[in-house]
């Protein structure tokens, strides 16, 4: 199991590492001159130099690299180019609502899925049908649609909720549930719809099992069987499908905070990209692929956990 | 065999493609996302002939206006005309989206070929690669490529037709490494085919359907993504597209709500038709079994196929004074044929198995032993149903003339104890077989725990296994066959049953375990004085351990009586090859057509 642990952990190290590579050298290199955008078309000749060179920009690609890696390694993700602030203050100001958001959105759509796939694949018939059919519209109804309807409803219409803006925890918890609670609904929606097409698709197979007539036959009632066991065994593929909206809705979360006015990471995203502030993209992008890893980590290992086969292998 | 017969199935799988074409298109759910799509299509290819207004021309005197003769839609913060946008906004949107879908697949498809094909190194840094690309969400890559090549629709979803390259790859990939290896492959390299021609007619020609799906899922998603960058403010403003609409409608909220509602509804019925279009054309692919068209459908073959009746031979029964435990009367097992009526797969079977005695149902896969005894424990799968019978345990009734009481779940566990045909399948592979024994103990006894586990390491001892404890904590995956059937036969007794049903219990193991077990039966037989349903297809067991024998073919007892009479005076044709095949192979049968019956309910 340790073994295991730490391939896996290797393994995410190598993706982090590969994906700041490729994602620096990129940014540096198709960015032509930088200096002479930042100062504009005004700028003498010699501005641009001085630029170039107190931003080290005049070395070759791979010395900068290294150096933003030597960097990044210590924790120290540099200054924002058009900010005050350094990336490090910049971004985990925002990570956390960014975060909430997310497993918020997560931790819905889990819920649901669970609920709704079982109840499909279980009844069958016209109720699986329905199941089928909500999965496939939330899937294909793309999140800043269902934000657009939850604010005409909600915050035009009815006024429950605010139409955009944060408040803090610490500030009022109420205003806090109201400013995150349309936001989340709308990310959820399609990983709630894939997670429960999903639950449903790997239940119905796993109801199909030997065992679940040999548990049966020996007298545990079907729903037992169905809690303890098919549960289980269909846990790791639809854990998977998680894993893979969780990467999906960090970047919805991109959109979904521009139309709620919130401020979080998409905020940095949106500006920092528009403006080709580097350090803080590249800080970005480290972020992400870091929490992508620990979340696939954390996914992998859930999945050892309920599956023997890979845990003692 | 030759090689012309080799190479086959790909007349078949192109035979299926087109007979889908036909059968998604007399689909409502195929044919109506269908018929939205290419009426959405055309609208943006004679968007110039359409559209009543020049998209970009503003007129700033009619801003915000709601629908009109003039404007049907409205106009929109600057004056332009909303249809007109739309309709334009149909032809960018969509054209761009399409640009990503052919570069997805172009890369997806190519490396996917290759990596299938030949594997090795190319497939090793593919995958490396696809990692790479998969560990970031698609909306952040976008942005940071929007800040290196610039703000532009094509170019967003040129970059996103990369991003979406691996669900290609992998797809294709797969189905290859699949087929790389099949029959007919084989046999046209044997042929002296090239490996591109391999690849370019019999490996393309199978992932032709599943790239046709995926092109819709891609494609819906791409839509959606290149809506999303352009609402949070990456479009160009003179390109009409969706997004641009969006974006206008969604900051005029609160004055016009109309102008956010259009594009959401044309975009909404965009990606919903294509995600129902790709489900509906998987689900045909999946379909299997006999096809049946529509008009088909409303004349069902001949209600009653001819089958072989069976004359059955009831070989005079020794007076026993020995109590019934199991009754089974006429019992009839039927599963819909689809046409509102029920395919009978067990017909009219009696038999009563005695305690203390042990009854050998015989037959060849297929002649419904095993249904029957799933009909008995009430543990048919979903859509089976008793459908006429009756079935008596030790006087109480479980099924009565064709009405299943459901009352088995008092005495299955407690007093019927059921051993499996196949041991792995059996056992819940995520728990460890202490764990599996001791779970219904403590239902269906009401004992606890510890008292279970000491019960369960008795009976791994009673069931000869050589290191209970050991075995106690394993997972199924770690013990043999032999040992896993062991485990099984120890949960059937594990609530001290009075009747064992043996599904083939010996089947799936080695000759030598085979003895094993049986012998292993036989005693925990004499010792506890069950009475034993033995299903098998050999009558070897049947001469090494029955007292009865019943012989079923095509759903029906055929033969029965006691084992001495029936292998001494078999009367019965099929019950003589089946004695004969003892001793050497028996003929092939033909396919099984079920009888119908119909049932009004």
């Amino acid at each position: 199991m340790l073994s295991y642990i730490v391939k896996r952990v290797g393994a995410g190290v190598l993706l982090i590492f590969g994906v700041t590579t490729v994602a620096y050298i990129l940014l540096i290199a198709g960015s032509g001159d930088i200096a002479r955008k930042q100062l504009g078309t005004n700028a003498t000749a010699a501005q641009v130099e001085a630029l170039t060179e107190q931003l080290g920009l005049n070395r070759p690609v791979m010395e900068q690299y290294i150096s933003w890696l030597g960097n990044a390694i210590r924790g120290d993700f540099g200054k924002s180019w058009f900010g005050p602030q350094t990336v490090a203050e910049a971004l985990t100001s925002r990570l956390s609502l960014t975060l909430t958001l997310v497993l918020g959105a997560v931790f819905i759509a889990v819920l649901f899925a669970m609920v709704l796939g079982v109840f499909g694949a279980v009844r069958g018939g016209g109720v699986d049908k329905t199941v089928q059919m909500i999965g496939l519209t939330g899937f294909a109804i793309p999140g800043f649609l269902v934000a657009f309807v939850l604010i005409t409803v909600f915050s035009v219409r009815l006024g429950w909720f605010s139409a955009g803006g944060f408040v803090r925890f610490s500030e009022s918890w109420t205003g806090w549930l109201k400013s995150i609670t349309l936001p989340i609904l709308a990310l959820a929606v399609s990983a709630l719809a894939a997670a429960t097409l999903q639950v449903r698709g790997r239940v119905r197979d796993a109801l199909e099992n030997d065992y679940v007539r040999t548990l049966r036959a020996r007298g545990v009632p079907a729903h037992r069987v169905l809690y303890r066991h098919v549960l289980r065994n269909s846990a790791g593929p639809a854990l998977q499908v998680i894993g893979v909206q969780f990467i999906g809705m960090l970047g919805a979360a991109i959109i979904i905070e521009q139309l709620f006015v919130l401020p979080g990471l998409g905020d940095v995203a949106v500006n920092s990209t528009n403006e080709g502030d580097i350090p803080l993209v590249m800080g970005l992008v480290v972020v992400m692929a870091v929490l992508v890893v620990i979340v696939n980590l954390a996914i992998d290992l859930i999945t050892a956990w309920l599956n023997p086969k890979v845990r003692l292998s | 065999m030759t090689v012309e017969s080799a190479i086959e199935p790909i007349v078949d799988t192109r035979g299926q493609t087109d007979s889908i074409v036909k059968r998604v298109l007399t689909r409502p759910g195929a044919l109506i996302p269908l018929v939205v799509l290419i009426v959405i299509l055309l609208s943006g290819i004679f968007a110039g002939v359409l559209s009543p207004f020049d998209p970009n021309k503003t007129d700033l005197l009619n801003f915000l206006a709601g629908p009109s003769g003039d404007h049907w839609l409205g106009t929109n913060s600057s004056g332009q005309d909303v249809l007109s946008r739309l309709l334009f906004g149909a032809r960018n949107t969509l054209t761009a989206a399409g640009l990503a879908v052919v570069i997805s697949m172009a890369l997806g498809v190519v490396s996917g070929l290759v990596a299938g094909y030949f594997g090795g190194w190319f497939d090793a840094v593919s995958n490396w690669v696809i990692s790479l690309i998969m560990s970031m969400p698609g909306i952040m890559v976008l942005l940071a490529a929007s800040a290196v090549l610039g703000k532009s629709v094509y170019m967003a979803m040129a970059v996103f037709g990369v991003l979406m390259a691996p669900g290609f790859h992998r797809l294709v990939a797969g189905m290859v490494r699949e087929v790389r290896d099949e029959l007919y492959v084989d046999a046209a390299r044997v042929t002296g085919l090239s490996d591109t021609r391999i690849i370019g007619r019999h490996i393309l020609s199978v992932v032709r359907a599943p790239i046709v799906i995926q092109s819709g899922i891609v494609f819906s998603i791409a839509v959606k993504i290149q809506a999303g960058l352009e609402i949070i403010g990456l479009g160009d403003l003179n390109t009409p597209t969706w997004g641009g609409s969006l974006r206008d409608g969604f900051q005029k909220l609160f004055t016009q709500p109309l102008l956010v509602l259009w594009p959401s509804l044309i975009l909404a019925a965009t990606t919903l038709s294509l995600t129902l279009f790709a489900n509906a054309i998987r689900d045909e692919f999946e379909r299997s079994g006999p096809r049946v068209g529509r008009k088909d459908r409303k004349r069902p073959p001949e209600a009653n196929a001819p089958i072989p009746e069976a004359d059955p031979v009831h070989h005079p029964q020794a007076e026993t004074d020995l109590p019934a435990l199991l009754e089974v009367d006429g019992l009839t097992i039927g599963y819909p044929d689809g046409y509102g009526r029920y395919a009978l797969v067990v017909r009219d079977v009696s038999l009563t198995v005695h305690r203390g005695q042990i009854l050998g149902l015989i037959g060849e896969s297929g002649s419904g032993k095993t249904q029957t005894a799933f009909g008995v424990m009430g543990l048919l799968p979903s859509t089976g149903r008793v459908v006429a019978g009756s079935v008596t345990f030790d006087g109480e009734p479980l099924v009565v003339n064709g009405d299943d009481l459901g009352n088995q779940s008092k005495v299955l566990g407690t007093r019927i104890g059921y051993i499996p045909q196949e041991p792995m399948s059996n056992l819940d592979p995520a728990f460890t077989v202490g764990q599996q024994l001791v779970e219904p103990m403590t239902v269906v006894l009401g004992i606890n725990k510890g008292e279970a586990r000491k019960r369960a390491l008795d009976l791994l001892e009673r069931v000869e296994i050589p290191d209970p404890v050991r075995t106690f904590n394993s997972y199924p995956h770690q013990l043999s066959g032999g040992m896993a059937q062991r485990v099984l036969i120890a949960g059937a007794l594990s609530c001290g049953a009075d009747l064992i049903i043996a599904d083939e219990p010996t089947t799936a193991l080695d000759v030598t375990v085979e003895a094993e077990v049986l012998d292993l039966l036989r005693e925990l037989q004499q010792e506890t004085n069950v009475g034993l349903l033995l299903v098998t297809h050999n009558f070897g067991v049947v001469a090494d351990l029955c007292d009865q024998v019943a012989v079923m073919q095509y759903g029906m007892i055929i033969e029965s009586g006691p084992v001495r009479s029936i292998f001494h005076e078999a009367e019965h044709p099929y019950t003589q090859s089946l004695l004969d095949a003892i001793l050497d192979g028996s003929e092939g049968r033909g396919a099984y057509r079920a009888p119908v019956l119909e049932v009004t309910r």
